[in-house]
């Protein structure tokens, strides 16, 4: 029991219900939420620290024991997604003081703000399938309002599909859910996989596993059901868009690589193998996407799904080595990913314009810019020693050892486009003569619109250099969750 | 011609007060026996739409000054202290406490710290419900 797990779920509650009572005061709304999001950096990096010392925490929320009342668990892969969350947060925060209309503030940003980052939080530390669905819900709310910040009709229309297809996956999640109940009797994810190990996983819990795989695909922008992602997350501005791209679909993958190593582990030649075949379609036609697309914003997007593949190819493969990868794969996407949507945003602040057509020459006007952009798309496309060749390396590795071949000659496929996708905005947006006149970009300060980036820059180059530590890590992490066995004693013993 | 509501009027002023009165004592009943804060809120919130709705808008407004944006921020506050005040003993959060006092007049109440949590709860639940559907009544298209 440590109450120290439930701060960062708590601390963006309390924080978001304080600062609708401050809505008409954005200055002390703008300090304290980077004081409170300062915080929650340090929280997490305690949490982590913690659990990475002295094992799995666990907190039994109003003192009913599991499996009766709801559990928060705290592992080191959940702790590890909760300092990501903590970090991205905080950038786009900052970002979000450079780039948001001021009036736009007024309509709760801040608190919306807040209140994504409880249910991102809470999905990740939830021990409960029902507090999961709850959570999911806490963070789609939230995104539904941030999603449509501004209120073009762009936006309102792309939302409002953004909303349909969400609440009918909820739909289909409480369907999964009662499917479980009914064939367990527990919520609780531990004696759900205790539940599931004693029975055989066939028949009704093969079908709950499909359910929830579709479910977290949808919300993890799986092939086939990535449509919605691309365009909803053209709309909002370049803070929302890139604390979306970063985190929001990495949380329906952290669910299906939860529920893949926790509960539906003993038929993996059927549910693993189809997560691996996904994992291979997601890749390739993400990455079409993004090599027929010719607007910053966009192809950024498409790449989030074609990412979002690696990672869930590295579950369908299931050895250590390529869980491994898969979780070092996850810390550099959502750092990165973040990192590529600010520059769209700080591209269209200066150029006004995120069409890749329409600009051209910034690398004379913006070498910084220019440069730290490079960094970030090369790591994206993993070239070495920038973080995403380490990851890509490991799954790829782990894919020829298993004999896997056409996963690996696809995803190899798919990082060459990836570059060459990445390539093409670097060309159109930073070659050739300056389209912009001194006088056009002037008054706005790239430092500032810099400071928030920055950290994200070096923390992808950090993960490139120090990958043999990182890499260790990444391995006790997939070491602990490929064994259900400590999740469950650390839940169920006390 | 001005129209004229009387029988509205003073059908809503009796019946106003039933509901209030009815929604306050689920409020208590709660948390042990049917009721609680969210429907309690509810029926208020309910009560107070049938006021707004029969007489207009503006009174109603003058009457009851409430921000309820404000409503739904200091409810959420109340129920999130309510569940943390557990941290100071070394419990876990929302851990729910209660006793038993002797009240001169009232006999045996049980006091339990269920109790402002419902009321942080029946606070937003109030705010939410008469925030939405004023907004969408203020609207002018």
């Amino acid at each position: 029991m440590s109450n120290l797990l439930l701060l960062p779920v708590l601390v963006p509650f309390l924080a978001g219900a304080v600062l609708i009572l401050l809505r008409n005061h954005p200055l002390i709304q703008r300090v304290s939420s980077a004081v409170i999001m300062t915080v929650m950096l340090l929280i997490s990096i305690q949490l982590l620290y913690t659990i990475t010392t002295g094992g799995i925490l666990t907190v039994e929320l109003g003192n009913w024991s599991p499996p009766f009342g709801i559990v928060l668990v705290g592992d080191m892969f959940a702790s590890m997604m909760v300092l990501l969350t903590s970090i991205v947060g905080l950038a786009c925060l900052f970002f979000s003081f450079q780039t948001m209309a001021r009036i736009r503030e007024k309509f709760f940003f801040y608190p919306f703000y807040f209140f994504l980052l409880t249910g991102v939080n809470g999905s990740f530390l939830t021990g409960d399938l029902f507090n999961l669905f709850v959570f999911f819900e806490v963070m789609l709310i939230s995104s539904f309002i941030l999603i449509v910040f501004g209120g073009t009709p762009y936006q309102l229309r792309e939302s409002y599909k953004y909303v349909v297809i969400n609440v009918f996956a909820s739909g289909l999640f409480l369907v999964a859910i009662a499917f479980i109940y009914g064939a367990t009797g527990t919520l609780n994810m531990a004696h759900i996989a205790v539940q599931v190990a004693e029975m055989e996983q066939q028949g009704v819990i093969n079908v709950a596993a499909i359910l929830l795989l579709i479910v977290f695909g949808m919300k993890g922008a799986l092939f086939p059901l990535y449509f919605w992602l691309p365009k909803s997350y053209y709309g909002p501005p370049a803070a929302i868009a890139a604390l979306f791209g970063g985190l929001l679909t990495k949380v329906g993958i952290y669910a299906i690589i939860r529920t893949f190593t926790l509960i539906f582990v003993h038929d993996t030649a059927f549910t693993h193998n189809i997560i691996l075949a996904l994992a291979g379609l997601t890749m390739f036609f993400g990455v079409l996407g993004a090599v027929s697309q010719f607007d910053f914003k966009r192809i950024l997007s498409y790449h989030i799904i074609s990412q979002v593949g690696y990672m869930v190819m590295g579950l369908g493969l299931f050895t250590p080595l390529a869980l491994a990868g898969a979780i070092y794969y996850i810390a550099h996407h959502i750092i990165v990913k973040s990192a590529l949507f600010l520059f769209a945003g700080a591209t269209q602040k200066i150029t006004g314009t995120t069409d890749l057509k329409k600009m051209s020459g910034l690398l004379k006007t913006h070498p910084a810019l220019a440069w730290l952009f490079f960094i970030s798309a090369i790591s994206l496309a993993g070239i070495p020693p920038l973080s995403g060749f380490f990851s890509k390396f490991a799954l790829i590795l782990s894919g020829v050892e298993e004999g896997r071949y056409i996963i690996v000659a696809v995803s190899l496929l798919v990082g060459l486009l990836t570059l060459f996708s990445m390539m093409k905005i670097f060309i159109y947006v930073f070659w050739g003569g300056p389209s912009l006149k001194r006088s056009d970009y002037a008054h706005i300060k790239l430092l500032p619109l810099l400071a928030p980036i920055i950290p994200l820059v070096a923390l992808t180059i950090t993960l490139g250099l120090f990958a043999e530590p990182i890499f260790v890590f990444s391995e006790g992490v997939a070491a602990e969750i490929l064994d259900p066995s400590i999740y469950i004693d650390a839940v169920l013993e006390e | 011609m001005k129209t004229n509501f009387v029988m509205l009027h003073t059908v809503t002023r009796i019946v106003s007060f039933i509901i209030l009165s009815f929604s306050v004592y689920l409020f208590f009943a709660g948390h042990n026996a049917p009721g609680g804060g969210f429907i309690g809120g509810l029926m208020m919130a309910g009560a107070l739409v049938l006021l707004y709705v029969s007489f207009d808008m503006d009174r109603i407004k003058k009457v009851l000054p409430i921000d309820y944006t404000q409503m739904i921020g200091l409810g959420l506050i109340i129920a999130i202290l309510t569940g943390l005040n557990s941290l100071v003993f070394g419990d876990p959060f929302l851990t729910q406490y209660f006793d038993y006092f002797q009240w001169p007049f009232m006999g045996e109440v049980e006091l339990t710290t269920a109790l402002p949590f419902d009321l942080g709860i029946f606070l937003v639940v109030v705010g939410v419900a008469l925030l939405s559907i004023l907004t969408i009544a203020e609207d002018v298209s």
